[in-house]
């Protein structure tokens, strides 16, 4: 349903483009993140939201006030909340003795909750603590996972998808090579997950590809990971479905061989041969007397077989 | 001696590239796996564990060098894409990304599309195309060039008319004016309607709501109201047959099977129908007149092969010609005494059938 197909139209053309801004597209926008702050949230949580809004800038929302729910058992506000911000990841902080710096990350699809991971925060190192220069906001970070066991194991591997989704920022065609400055590092080891931010030095090496040096800039998280709420397989299969109009289209009459050699077809009508044009052969050129003779074969057969 | 000495330059070489090279190569067991549309780096080696259980500051050393390693790679990669000066000379290096690869789920479900309306089906029947209207038209009074509709539009303002004639057939004292607006508002009351109608329709469609829901809610039209107000009478516990009916209820009992199934009459009912019946028939079966309408049956015919000529072309582009062209078209078929001959066969055919059966029964 477009914004013209709705039973309130729009009245102005700005309703109209916040409307169509929000509709499902076959290209969709850039994820949204709201980051909230739940009843009892402490100053570590309050922290590590605030990081994570800076490195999500402008594709991140930051609720100021404390929202008193508890996401694993309703969701429904965090729907309601997706719904009038457009948002489809969120990441909720909250804090008590039972799980200490609590933090919930989570997506949805069609605004209903998809996928929701409960990590914990062992140790944070804030943006503020370290004092290096940081990148600027809006970087497109380059994302690096190491550990076998964000494979093997699938919650890690739905936690994996989560990070890249709620990390990536928005989809570009081409970049600026010299500025990849940022990278999140995320490491899986007995069972904590380490993730690091950098920022990237290119510095000059023998070659044209430059040798990477590391400086530790921004925010870096020990993680444990404490419950889940994974969409059912159905549901995450749904999700993953992507319209036919996204698909490239074939250019047909067009093959590729096994050794790289491009193949074309073209298809022609039918052609006279008679009148094929071919090599000049001065030689071989039809003399005058030859061509009546040739018409004049034709008839002579006949009066043969009159007489 | 000197292919000798050739070999070593060429060795020497390669030791070169090898030294300036080494600056950028890391060693892995296991190649990563790139995803460079999402700047993504996958690494399955497992992470030497043990050294990264220890002490703060040597787990954060190993942990930047092993990002250092990832990251090199990473980089590698994405500097041998295809790159080019973007803004001229200059300007700086930009490379361009292949599609992401890695598969994230949607936001929203993908859109579907919604299901023509009344006016559009019936202009994909009939061959009607849209046509392209200009944006300005001329306006002769203020000489220039108008919009069509909205502020300031070709034909004046139609609020400051300040004439109105009366209509030949009119009566001499009404208001012109108040008839004028009365009319205007209602036809933006008939279009918000149909469009509503078409909206519930589209919705409908869509999610197989049951057509009747059998409570009022007051935007149900005549048939639904009707169906509605039979389930209601035939839901008591005898099933209808006691209840009173309606003020302008037809007066007629409920006939058993008002479904689907065929139904047929009882053998020995109405003697008196069944005679004029027959003779009726025998009537029409020896005048010599034919008993069929040919021109409604021919339009019943054309009306039900463009149907079907619609339903063919539905992807393809439509004939220009339209129902005319089309009709000249097909030399054979479309004629009126072709399709006239038809359906007169059919029809006696049929008629003929059932009359031979009923004979038998009787």
């Amino acid at each position: 349903m477009d914004a013209l197909d709705r039973v309130v139209k729009p009245k102005t053309k700005r309703a109209k483009r916040f409307l169509e801004k929000r509709e499902p597209k076959l290209n969709e926008n850039t994820k949204n993140a709201m980051l909230i702050k739940g009843g009892n949230a402490n100053l570590t949580v309050t922290e590590v939201l605030k990081d994570i809004y800076a490195v999500k800038k402008p594709f991140a929302v930051l609720y100021k006030r404390k929202n008193i729910t508890r996401p694993f058992e309703d969701q429904t506000t965090l729907e309601f909340f997706s719904k009038k911000s457009d948002c489809s990841l969120f990441l909720f902080g909250s804090h008590n003795k039972k799980r200490p710096n609590n933090l919930i990350i989570g997506r949805m699809f069609d605004y209903h909750v998809l996928d929701m991971i409960e990590l914990g925060v062992e140790k944070f190192v804030s943006l503020k603590d370290i004092k290096n220069s940081k990148c600027p906001e809006g970087t497109k970070p380059m994302l690096i996972f190491a550990g076998d066991v964000f494979d093997v194991n699938e919650e890690y591997r739905r936690l994996k998808s989560l990070l890249i989704d709620f990390f990536r920022g928005p989809t570009v065609p081409s970049i600026r090579l010299a500025g990849l400055e940022y990278v999140l590092h995320f490491t899986a080891v007995d069972g904590k997950i380490y993730m690091r931010s950098y920022k990237v030095l290119l510095k000059k090496s023998g070659c044209k590809i430059p040798r990477i040096e590391l400086e530790e800039m921004g925010p870096s998280l020990d993680l444990v990971m404490r419950r889940t709420h994974l969409a059912s397989d159905d549901l995450y299969k749904l999700s993953l479905k992507q319209p036919k109009g996204l698909k490239p289209k074939k250019k047909k009459n067009i093959s590729h061989d096994v050794l790289g050699t491009t193949y074309g077809r073209i298809h022609m009508q039918k052609q006279d041969l008679s009148k094929l044009q071919t090599r000049k052969m001065k030689g071989l050129k039809k003399r005058p007397a030859e061509k009546s003779a040739e018409d004049g074969v034709a008839t002579p057969k006949k009066s043969k077989s009159a007489r | 001696m000197a292919a000798v000495r050739v070999e070593a330059v060429l060795a020497a070489a390669e030791e070169q590239e090898a030294e300036k090279r080494r600056s950028i190569t890391v060693e892995k067991e296991l190649e990563l796996e790139y995803d460079l549309g999402n700047l993504l780096a996958v690494d399955r080696n497992p992470p030497p564990a043990a050294a990264l259980r220890g002490a703060g500051p040597r787990r954060e050393a190993l942990l930047q060098a092993l990002a250092r390693d990832n990251t090199q790679l990473l980089v590698s990669r994405l500097w041998e894409l295809p790159a080019e000066r973007a803004g001229g000379a200059g300007g700086p290096l930009v490379a361009q990304l292949p599609e992401p690869t890695f598969r994230l789920p949607r936001e929203k479900p993908p859109p579907k599309p919604r299901p023509p309306t009344r006016w559009e089906q019936f202009a994909r029947l009939k061959g009607i195309r849209r046509k392209k209207k200009t944006s300005l038209v001329w306006d002769e009074q203020a000489k220039e060039w108008r919009r069509r509709w909205g502020y300031r539009r070709a034909g004046g303002d139609p609020s400051r008319a300040w004439l109105a004639e009366v209509p030949a057939g009119a009566d001499p004292e009404e208001d012109q004016f108040a008839r004028l607006r009365r009319e205007k508002r209602e036809r933006v009351a008939r279009n918000e309607l149909n469009r509503l109608r078409n909206l519930a329709r589209a919705h409908r469609a869509g999610s197989a709501v049951p057509a009747a829901p059998l409570h009022p809610t007051g935007h149900q039209d005549r048939d639904e109201l009707r169906r509605v107000a039979r389930v209601a009478r035939v839901s008591t516990a005898s099933l209808g047959r006691f209840q009173p009916r309606l003020p302008k209820e037809s007066a007629e009992p409920p006939s058993r099977n008002s479904g689907k199934k065929r139904r047929f009459e009882p053998l020995l009912g109405n003697l008196a129908a069944e005679r004029s019946r027959q003779l009726e028939l025998l009537r029409d079966m020896g005048s010599k007149k034919p008993v069929l309408d040919i021109t409604r049956a021919v339009n019943k015919q054309l009306r039900q092969e463009e149907a079907e000529a619609a339903a063919a072309n539905k992807g393809k582009k439509q004939s220009k010609r339209g129902k005319r062209g089309r009709r000249q078209q097909r030399p054979g078929r479309s004629g009126k005494k072709s399709g006239a001959r038809r359906q007169p066969q059919q029809k006696k055919a049929a008629g003929g059938g059932t009359g031979a059966g009923r004979r038998k029964k009787a």
